[in-house]
């Protein structure tokens, strides 16, 4: 496998963290030209990994050989210099400057010391992003670009320090079908070039789609590399998990009772246009669509998140005025976001004063907080959620994607809410977490929860739901039984086509 | 505080779950960890108050060196002295740590501490009963407080902004509201607030332990304390989590007011006089007693018990200063080291390792 000599070769790569062993004898071959995937659960050290691989994190011990000289990397610059770029999944571009003036920040050409050269600037810039095959004019400025886009940025800026080596790290996670098309051409076009691409991602029908060879992590240690075309996809989840995975969409036996949420017509100017819909007990229902079809806005709207203007909202049969979170939560609402980060965490309190945020007030007696009932409270979510933490004072910032995400849950939880919205409930969690999320839908729903899921991944709308809703320009473009529902139809009416 | 043990930088939070003396191999289930959870609380006490216990370290290693330099320092009066100077910077202090830990900024108390006197004053100088007088004087400087919340969560304008307007206005509306003289000469009721003594302890240092008593008491365990930081440490999750978020930002601010109206009832007590120039610069000593303290001006992170180290802190250096004879422009320059110093050295420690 070694004929022609790696790009870059990491040989048993060492790295602890107070009480944590990241990497324990890490080693990975980079071919020039190639695309590498990398594959782990969250925490199995794939981010420390690239982190060292880009300079941002110092190795305590193994080897780094960059075209066949070993190196020391000094922090990200010295990684750069030598031709090792990062995409992260957060974008690091000024929004207010160009795309130009991004791909070639600190580094633009100057007609004499201290003023920058703008034509040069910008045809250089133009240049790299039509080497990538991408249609964007350099003088846009970021902050008026798509996430594709902005990627395309990105990708423009680590090439234009001649990358020799390129991560990127989730690149498609927040990206439409098409884009992901787009993406993958011109990785493809990099591949020419004769770089080396390290793609992480949680998809796995992206690996087989773009991957050349997949490594495996778990656990802080290698446990192996294939060529793509020498695998399935279920002999990397036990090689990632450590155990097979049974069922991927557990099935549930819920009786579904009677209608507990209504809504009708409901109307936000320019954003929803007469939404009805209906929620059961014990029932799942998926709302698929595209980005931007007003799945999102559906959900805030319904929470009080939103100003409506027009509809009505039944709950248990009753009309109700739902005009902020707070109205909601007390009918029975639990809203897990879709950016968990950004919308459905603090990330700086602890596990426990998350877990009870909804719910601090009800505890409380006599105006004081009760921190034992609330640690009692946590303990036993935490337990029941399997959630991995040193305990319910942990700060939330500290844990991984998937057990933030049953962070989120557990508020819910606590509340006793019986109508959930859940907004992609497993956006960038890993495939173990993902089917003990879709296991905890099921408990809900089993317990006389109703559940409306949103989700990009067909399958997983197809696998959990009872009855499926397909939203398509803030309308409600179609509505499948789950039996009828396949991904092809979802996609024709998310796509408008009837 | 962030525990010292985590590899936190932001990318390693969303991808590795610490597990406490886990090692790397094999896969444990999580119920065994959370067995201990109940167990926890010592670390995170610990963790808390070991930045606190770095600024109270610092406290006592400057009131050791000013022992050893002047013999004056370490006298009971002259302690006594420090606590009763430090007890209106330390009280307006309190309600900026309420407003920075919910993620804003309150630039109009030392304004505020001005209107609040000029009111109580002309109502004590109507020889009304003194609890009403200031009554007045803590409603004069609520409002004020409470126009800054309304403008702010309700009419949504920068923190900044805001109150950098009631800066100007309460200082307008003092200068106005007394034709720009002090008001002076008050009853031994009144001034008893300041000169009085319970058990050998001034009143101002009195009011100043309540008043942390009841902030620290708040802060920690009422829903309104854990929705300042909820709010301060996410206001977009707080508010899908039910918080009434604006509602409990105008209360924020209008505590903030309510104590630069109590800080101006001390002042006015012991100067024997309200002045509509009073409290000029008082907002930079408080907001440099909370950040000593600890609090984070990015917001959600703070304790009051840190702002009284911290204003505790100013207040020995002014007064070690003093007895040492240095100029009052070279204390300035000192001060402003010792500020930034402190937020270096907290920036420091927090910092995770590269």
């Amino acid at each position: 496998m070694n004929a022609p000599s790696p790009v870059l070769s990491l040989r048993d790569i060492r790295k602890a963290f107070p009480g944590v062993i990241a990497l324990d004898g890490v080693d990975l071959d980079l071919q020039a030209g190639e695309v590498h995937v990398l594959l782990g659960e969250n925490g199995a050290g794939k981010s420390t990994l690239m982190k060292i691989i880009s300079g941002a994190v110092a190795r305590d011990s193994g080897d780094i050989v960059f075209e066949g000289v070993p190196v020391e990397l000094t922090g990200p610059r010295h990684a750069q210099e030598l031709g090792i770029g990062i995409i992260y999944q957060e974008f690091n571009l000024v929004p207010h400057l160009t795309a130009a003036e991004n791909i070639l920040l600190g580094r633009e050409p100057k007609l004499f010391p201290g003023v920058i050269d703008q034509r040069r600037l910008v045809r250089e810039a133009q240049q790299q992003l039509d080497d990538l095959g991408v249609a964007l004019a350099a003088t846009e400025r970021v902050s008026r670009l798509s996430v594709a886009q902005q990627q395309m940025v990105e990708v423009a800026k680590a090439l234009s320090l001649n990358a020799r080596v390129l991560i990127m790290d989730e690149p498609t996670s927040a990206l439409t079908t098409q884009e992901i098309t787009e993406l993958f051409d011109a990785i493809r076009r990099l591949k020419e070039r004769g770089v080396a691409i390290v793609y992480i991602s949680h998809r796995m029908e992206e690996l087989f789609a773009i991957g050349d060879r997949v490594t495996v992590l778990r656990d802080g240690r290698h446990v192996g590399t294939r060529a793509i075309g020498e695998t399935t996809m279920t002999a990397l989840v036990r090689l990632m998990v450590g155990r097979d995975l049974t069922e991927h969409f557990p099935k549930r036996e819920a009786a579904i009772g009677e209608e507990i949420l209504r809504v009708e017509a409901l109307r936000r100017n320019g954003v929803l246009h007469d939404v009805s819909l209906s929620l059961r007990r014990g029932e799942v229902v998926g709302l698929a669509g595209l980005m931007g079809s007003g799945r999102t806005e559906l959900a805030r709207a319904i929470f009080g998140a939103d100003r409506i203007d027009g509809g009505q909202i039944f709950v248990h049969g009753k009309p109700c005025a739902i005009r902020s979170p707070r109205d909601a939560i007390a009918l029975g609402f639990g809203f897990l976001t879709e950016d968990r980060k950004q919308q459905g965490l603090v990330l700086v309190l602890s596990v426990q004063e998350n877990i009870c945020l909804p719910s601090v007030s009800r505890l409380a007696r006599a105006g004081c907080t009760q921190p034992a009932r609330e640690t009692e409270m946590t303990a036993q979510r935490i337990a029941e959620l399997r959630i991995k933490t040193p305990g319910p004072h942990q700060r939330v910032m500290n844990l991984s994607g998937g057990n933030q995400q049953k962070v989120v849950l557990a508020k819910w939880l606590c509340t006793e809410a019986d109508i959930l919205i859940f907004d992609e409930p497993t956006r960038g969690i890993d495939v173990g977490s993902k089917v003990e999320i879709y296991q905890l839908i099921n408990q809900l729903a089993a317990r006389g929860a109703a559940i409306l899921m949103i989700s990009s991944e067909l399958p997983e709308i197809i696998g959990l739901s009872d009855r499926i809703l397909v939203m398509n320009g803030g309308r409600i473009a179609g509505e499948f039984t789950a039996a009828e529902a396949t991904q092809e139809k979802l996609l024709a009416a998310a796509l408008g086509k009837n | 505080m962030s525990k010292p043990d985590q590899p936190a930088t932001r990318d390693d939070a969303s991808d590795r779950a610490p597990s406490p003396g886990a090692s790397a191999g094999g896969v444990q289930p999580a119920v065994t960890r959370s067995g201990t959870a109940a167990g926890s609380r010592w670390p995170r006490l610990f963790a808390h108050s070991a930045r606190q216990l770095g600024t109270f370290g610092g406290l006592i290693g400057l009131c050791l060196v000013l022992w050893i330099l002047t013999p004056h320092f370490l006298t009971v009066s002259n302690l006594l002295n420090i606590a009763q100077q430090t007890s209106i910077n330390a009280i307006i202090a309190v309600g900026l740590t309420f407003v920075i830990i919910n993620g804003g900024i309150d630039l109009s108390v030392g304004s505020i501490v001005a209107f609040s006197g000029v009111v109580m004053a002309s109502v004590l100088a109507r020889a009304v009963p003194v609890p009403i007088a200031v009554l007045a004087g803590l409603g004069a400087g609520s409002l004020c407080g409470l126009i800054n919340g309304v403008l702010i969560s309700f009419g949504r304008l920068p923190p900044f902004i805001a109150t950098l307007g009631m800066m100007s206005v309460a200082r307008g509306g003092a200068l106005l509201y007394s034709d720009g003289r002090p008001i002076s000469g008050f009853g031994e009721g009144f001034r008893w607030l300041a000169t009085g003594e319970v058990a050998w302890i001034p009143v101002p240092i009195l009011l100043m332990i309540a008043v942390y008593a009841v902030a620290h008491f708040v802060l920690r365990r009422t829903p309104f304390g854990r929705y300042v930081f909820a709010i301060g440490g996410n206001e977009e999750a707080a508010l899908l989590s039910g918080v009434p978020v604006r509602r409990y930002k105008t209360l924020v601010y209008g505590a903030s007011g309510l104590l630069s109206g109590l800080a101006a009832v001390v002042l006015t007590a012991r100067l024997n006089s309200a002045q509509p120039i009073a409290g000029i610069s008082y907002e930079l000593d408080a907001i440099a007693a909370t950040v000593i303290g600890g609090t984070s001006l990015m917001g959600g992170q703070g304790s009051v018990v840190g702002t009284l180290i911290g204003a505790l802190i100013m207040g020995v250096l002014r007064n070690g200063l003093n007895l040492l004879g240095v100029s009052s422009f070279v204390q300035q320059l000192v001060i402003g080291a010792v500020i930034i110093l402190a937020v270096l050295m907290d920036m420091t420690f927090k910092r995770p390792k590269r």
